[in-house]
């Protein structure tokens, strides 16, 4: 799926678009659980929103992190995912809710 | 790839937010020798764990990494509390991290099982009160 496609589909604003597809998605907020889990180039769905999601998101090779429930993300946070190419999606739904629609 | 590579950090034990800064460069040469993605990403999630494992539970520590034609070997060094117990420390879901540290998101319990599933081979040697090292080798 593209970023835009992405947003779309989920109601949600493209803070910053890593140019790359993404194929599936993983949920969570705890680091370690999705570097266990998510796999590589997948969309991930959190409502963590510290600048050490984008370095999990570039050592583990997600594609998209998608920030739910209209969490602000940290400067530093939208900084790294543009220098990394990682897409950067905010919508209001819940996590719940954003998996429904994918 | 004739000699191997050999590197050397020092992971500041205070710096929460910019941890990780070891195993971004390792991600960075490892890719631009042309090393295979998954062996890649297995590399800096492992050591990844293994350097926030440093700054959260000891405090800082090193990382020396070696790259040879076919493996990547990695040690991280602190000098920290150490661990009393590894075999509970490797139990998925073990944790000491506090309620501040989990608030950014780490302290699942699952550093160290991810550190052994993504490595081919891993060895702790740690004592109560002098430190932890962490052997982590990965082959292609
Ligand atoms: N380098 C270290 N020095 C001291 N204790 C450590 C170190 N690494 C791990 N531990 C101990 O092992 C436990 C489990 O580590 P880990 O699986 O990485 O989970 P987490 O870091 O999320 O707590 C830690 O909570 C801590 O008590
Ligand atoms: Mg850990």
């Amino acid at each position: 799926m593209t970023t835009d496609e992405l947003a779309k589909k989920l109601g949600g604003q493209i803070i910053c678009d890593g140019g790359r597809e993404t194929a599936g998605a993983y949920a969570g907020d705890f680091l370690s659980r999705v570097m266990g889990k998510a796999p590589p180039g997948c969309a991930w769905l959190t409502v963590m929103a510290n600048v050490n999601v984008a370095g999990v998101a570039a050592l583990a090779d997600i594609g998209a992190v998608v920030l739910c429930e209209d969490v602000t993300p940290d400067a530093p946070l939208v900084q790294k995912c543009a220098e990394n190419g990682i897409a950067l999606i905010r919508t209001p739904l819940s996590v719940y809710g954003a998996c429904k629609l994918l | 790839m004739g000699e191997s590579i050999k590197l050397f950090y020092n992971v500041d034990g205070h710096d929460f937010v910019s941890c990780g800064q070891a195993s971004e460069d390792v991600k960075r040469t490892l890719k631009n020798i042309g090393f295979p993605p998954e062996v890649i990403r297995r590399v800096a999630i492992a050591m990844y764990e293994g350097e926030v494992n440093m700054v959260i539970h000891a405090a800082g520590g090193v990382a020396e990494v070696e790259i040879t034609e076919d493996a990547v070997r990695v040690a991280l060094k602190d000098s920290g509390k150490g661990i009393a117990d590894i075999e509970q420390a490797m139990a998925e879901g073990f944790s000491t991290a506090g309620e501040d540290i989990r608030e950014l998101g780490f302290g699942a319990g699952m550093g160290l099982p991810n550190m052994k599933k993504y490595s081919d081979e891993m060895k702790i040697e740690s004592t109560v009160g002098v430190g932890t090292n962490v052997y982590l080798t990965f082959y292609i």
